[in-house]
Order: structure tokens, then sequence, then C-alpha cells
């Protein structure tokens, strides 16, 4: 329950707070990207590390000392040193130092004689790793160049596609007009094909009517013929045929 | 003349002999201080010695020779035993 209190306090509480300075302000107190470095290309590794005199003392010491004691001060302090925790026991000499100087000369006598061999082989893998890394920059190097070539043809074949369309257009036209002219055939065909028709109708009936009236013709003329007319006929024939025989055999 | 550079921001190698009780005594010593102390003196000897192309022995037989001292700092109290006393 009090919480509903506090929540319908809260806008009244937000309006009361001063206005949010302006949007540009970032709310720091540590300045940004004050410096020069950034983080990429990453700066390359130092080519050798601190030098190290002896195997373990700096040299940044014999450097610290050399304006008060010259090159053989801190040969003199270390022999003072030594001298000091031998006669004073605070280095003490019991079987562990015989262990120690043994170990000691072996790791010496192994640093002295494997050394080398073992800088080459390590440099040797290193140089391993830089020329596959490298093999590898100039590899996607050289395929972002070719790839930028192939772009390139690309963009020249674009400029022949022109003629390509131009040449379906055309094919395209010829097979409109084709089509075209197909159906004209038809059309053509059709309207042959009915007109014909028609001619193919008169013609049959003036054939029909023309047969009929002939034969009416030859009937009614038949009919017309009385026996005394053809008795007429006959003899007339007859005797036209003897006229002709006689003509006839006369040629002969 | 250029302004005094203030005592908490010197470096060691900078500070005079009687500053260097009040230079510790600003120092940060709370655990995340102590941590980040740590973390930049390894960093440093980290990329001195042993980050590099061509590093020698001196990177590892520096911190090999810190733990030979070391360890026998911690095991003196022992070893002053085999001191040649008469009277241990």
């Amino acid at each position: 329950m009090l919480s509903r209190l506090v929540l319908r306090a809260a806008p009244a509480a937000l309006r009361a707070l001063p206005p949010p300075v302006a949007v540009g302000v970032l709310h720091t107190t540590r300045p940004l990207h004050t410096t020069q470095r950034s983080l990429a290309p990453v700066p390359p590794l130092p080519e050798k590390g601190g030098e190290v005199r002896h195997g373990f003392i700096p040299e940044e010491f014999f450097q610290f000392l050399y304006p008060k004691t010259g090159v053989t001060g801190p040969y003199m302090l270390g022999t003072g040193l030594l001298l000091y925790f031998l006669s004073k026991e605070i280095y003490v000499i019991n079987h562990e130092t015989v262990a120690a100087a043994c170990i000691l000369g072996v790791f010496i006598y192994g640093v002295k004689r494997f050394g080398p061999d073992v800088a080459a082989f390590a440099d040797k893998l290193n140089e391993e790793k830089m020329a596959s890394a490298l093999a590898m920059k100039n590899e996607a190097m050289q395929a972002l160049q070719t790839a930028i070539e192939e772009e390139k043809k690309e963009q020249w074949r674009v400029e022949g596609r022109k003629y390509l369309f131009d040449a379906k257009r055309n094919n395209i036209a010829m097979l409109l007009e084709t089509n075209y002219r197909e159906r004209l055939m038809m059309v053509y065909n059709e309207v042959k094909k009915r007109l014909d028709y028609q001619v193919a109708m008169q013609t049959l009936k003036r054939q029909k009517e023309q047969d009929h009236m002939i034969q009416w013709v030859e009937k009614s003329v038949i009919q017309s013929i009385t026996p005394q007319q053809q008795k007429e006929s006959i003899a007339k024939c007859i005797l036209d045929l003897k006229a002709l025989s006689k003509s006839a055999q006369a040629a002969v | 003349l250029p302004a005094a550079v203030l005592l908490k921001d010197t470096k060691l190698m900078d500070v005079k002999l009687g500053q260097l009780g009040s230079w510790l005594a600003m120092r940060d010593f709370t655990p995340s201080g102590i941590l980040g102390a740590v973390r930049r003196g390894y960093d440093r000897y980290y990329n001195k010695y042993i980050n590099v192309r061509k590093g020698g022995i001196g990177g590892i037989s520096m911190v090999l020779a810190g733990y030979i001292v070391l360890s026998y700092v911690w095991s003196y109290s022992h070893i002053k035993h085999d001191r040649r006393r008469k009277y241990h």
C-alpha cells in the first residue's frame, strides 16, 4: 500500500527535478579519447626485451650505479655483499649449497650449449606463423582483386545487353507478325468456305431447275406427239434412209 | 616555471627520501588497489621481458632468482640451525 503512495508521488517528484542537461553532453567525469593511440592497427612487438646482464641482473642497475661508481661499481657491490653474507652466515653453507651449485652448473651449461638452437627453433615457429598470416592476407587481397576484375568484366558485359534485347525484340516482332498472318489466312479461308458454299448452293439450284425444266419439256413434247404424227415421221425417216443409202451406194 | 607535480602523481624513483613516508602513506591499500598494483607490476614485467620477438633467458631466470631468494628468506628460520656455532 505504501508502494502505491510512492508510485503516486514519483511523477510529481520527477517534475520537481531540474530538467536534464542538453542531449549533447555525455555524463562522464573521465575524458574519452584524449590520447593519440587507437586500438587498431596493433603496434608490433618490440624486437628485443630489456637488457639483462649475466642472466639475472637488469642492465638498468648497472646504468644506475655507473655515474657514481663507474664500470666496476656493481661488481664491487656484489662481491662485498657476497662476502658479508658468507661471513655473517646470513647465507649458510650446508648440503643445499652443494646441490644448488650442481644444479646451477647444469643449468648454465644447458643454457650456453642449447640456447641458440632453442632460440632458432622458436624463431622458426614464429616465422611460420607470420608467413601463414601474411599468406592469408595476400590471398584475401588477391581474391578481392580478382573479384574487382570480374566485376569490371561483368559491367562491360552489361553494355552488350542492349544488342541482346534488340535481337529479342526482333524475335518477338516476328512472332507477332507470323501470328497475325496466320489469323489473316484463317479468316480468308473461313470466308472463302462460306462464299463457296453459297456459290455451290446457287449452281445446284440452277442445275436442278435446268434438269427439271428439260425433263418437263421432254415429257410435254413426248406427250404432244400424236400417233399420227408418229407414223408420218417414221415414214419420212424411212424415205430419208433410202435416199441416203442410194447416195452412199453411189459414192462407193 | 612549470606547475609543481602533486606528490600523489610522482613516480617512486622521483620521490625524495624525506617524502618517502608521506608518499607511501598516500598509496591505495584497499584490496582493489593492491590487486591493481600487482596487475600493473605483472604487466610491466611481462611486456618488458617476455612479450617480445626475441626474448632471452633473462625473462624467466630473473623470476627464478627472485623465487630462490624468497624461498631462502622463508626457510631461514630452520636453515640457521646449520650455522657453524658452538651454541645454537
